[in-house]
């Protein structure tokens, strides 16, 4: 391990960092943050829906339908990721045009993610107080209403909360989507740390990870908190 | 009799087979208040959810004016905008202030102007004393003072009939007298109320009409000094008597 830190190999790491990480910082960020957006896009009206649309929601759906819904979402959910990118290789060149590279990876983080933000989406809606929601079914609110002007606003706190998890997941996956034509972080640690056996770079391209989810989490936190209007004081 | 504004016939209610109300029949005039009482458990939360179309019904019909509150129907929730209910839990929405909680359906619902509605959503917080707290959130207010909020923003959308379920049941004893007080306004006022209550006091000095229910059947029904002083049935005697103490020294 000596010649991890050689006058040669911080030279070169450093002039790696200097050259390739200000990019891979940035793609990792704007990947991260389209995936989630469309995740959230996709996976926030499909959590009402699981909420509302059960056999005593405000607005029962077909069982067959919410069947469906769930068994894709759990589906989705179980193929571990890796898997997942490859399976919807077809789908990414539709939409991309090509499998490779930083944009088309958003494709399969968005599909991985969006079953996920759903769940998510759920258990924040169930957290809600069934009362208060009655107490609008009471005035005559429609359900449309209730969802946009009770359920939702009134759980803006859990799902920043929840959102950011996901954030943070999907970022742990743009690392891995660096294995496969994604760019990023992950791939600078993957190209030059396990192909070319430069650990050091590989080392500093975990460490902004790290410091990039403390990020997203510390951001997170303090808006879900400043939203609460339940606390005692701000 | 002239001017039912409520009717209900042969009304049964149950869940999952479980008989809870059974050939249910009570008419409600225009501007009448009539206090429900009733042991734990014999139907009362049950009796006002129906009329608020939040239960459906397995038989009978539930009238306001002529309209049939079905709460399958497609135009329950007009029919809902006309029954106002206040609950035990205050259930006022915790994100959102005063005012916003009380505005919400009378602009959303009702479409109504936002100005007009603010305006009288003061105007009403100033009758019931809590003009000073139109800006605070729920969390911020006393038990008494979040039902007070939960009455005016029921009244704030005009209805023709207030249900009012155990409103004082979750309260401290010092905060009931302000949440009744308010009650006794609305009945001088010529609201036609319904009362579920444990407050016998109350229950005489408000209601035009008392009605015992037990095992989901009116037992007893009659005006208030009739009933509290000479009540004739023995499960009404017996019901009375489990709120007078004995004086033990
Ligand atoms: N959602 C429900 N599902 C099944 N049973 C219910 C449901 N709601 C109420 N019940 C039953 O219906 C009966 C009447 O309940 P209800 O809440 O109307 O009583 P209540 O007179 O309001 O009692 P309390 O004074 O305790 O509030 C009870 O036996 C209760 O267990
Ligand atoms: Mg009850």
């Amino acid at each position: 391990m000596g010649d991890l830190f050689s006058q040669e190999v911080l030279q070169e790491t450093w002039d790696i960092v200097i050259n390739d990480m200000p990019l891979a910082l940035w793609e990792t960020f704007y990947v991260t943050v389209l995936a989630t957006l469309f995740a959230v896009i996709i996976g926030l009206p499909l959590g009402v829906l699981l909420v509302v649309g059960e056999k005593d929601g405000i607005l029962p759906l077909p069982k067959p339908f919410m069947g469906f819904l769930n068994v894709l979402i759990n589906v989705l959910r179980s193929v571990p990721f890796l898997i997942l990118m490859i399976l919807v290789f077809p789908l990414t060149r539709l939409i991309v045009g090509t499998i490779v590279g930083t944009t088309a990876s958003i494709v399969p983080l968005v599909i991985a993610a969006f079953p996920f933000v759903a769940r998510l989406v759920e258990s924040s809606l169930r957290e809600i107080n069934p009362n208060i929601i009655e107490a609008a079914q009471s005035m005559g609110a429609s359900p449309f209403r209730i969802i946009t002007k009770v359920m939702i606003p009134e759980s803006v706190p859990s799902l920043i909360s929840n959102v950011t998890i996901a954030v943070t997941t999907v970022l742990g996956y743009t690392a891995m989507s660096g294995i496969i034509g994604g760019g990023g972080l992950g791939k600078i640690a993957i190209n030059y740390g396990y192909y070319r056996y430069k650990y050091l770079v590989m080392l500093i391209a975990v460490v902004i990870l790290v410091l990039l989810v403390q990020l997203f989490q510390s951001v997170g936190t303090r808006l879900a908190k400043s939203t609460d209007k339940r606390l005692k004081s701000k | 009799m002239a001017n039912t504004l409520l009717k209900i016939e042969h009304l049964t209610k149950s869940y999952d087979g479980n008989v809870i109300l059974k050939d249910f029949n009570l008419s409600v005039r225009k501007g009448e208040v009539i206090v429900i009482i009733g042991p734990s458990g014999c139907g009362k939360s049950t009796l006002l959810r129906c009329i608020n179309g939040l239960e459906p019904i397995q038989s009978g019909v539930i009238k306001l004016d002529d309209e049939i509150i079905d709460s399958k129907s497609k135009t329950i929730t007009k029919l809902r905008q006309r029954v106002g209910m206040v609950f035990q839990s205050y259930d006022l929405f915790p994100h959102k202030t005063v005012l916003q909680n009380i505005i919400l359906a009378p602009t959303l619902v009702q479409k109504r102007d936002k100005k007009e509605a603010v305006a009288e959503a003061e105007q009403l917080l100033d009758k019931v004393g809590l003009s000073d707290k139109k800006d605070s959130y729920p969390r911020q207010l006393s038990g008494g003072q979040k039902q007070r909020v939960a009455i005016v923003r029921a009244l704030c959308m005009h209805p023709e009939v207030m249900l009012f379920d155990e409103v004082t049941a979750a309260l401290d004893p010092e905060m009931v007298r302000e949440v009744l007080d308010t009650m006794l306004e609305l009945a001088r006022q010529g609201s036609t109320m319904l009362i579920v209550t444990h407050e016998m006091e109350f229950a005489k000095a408000v209601s035009d009409r008392v009605i015992f229910l037990d095992n989901g059947e009116i037992v007893e029904e009659g005006a208030p000094h009739t009933f509290f002083n000479h009540p004739k049935t023995e499960r009404a005697q017996k019901f009375l008597h489990t709120f007078e103490f004995e004086h033990i020294k």
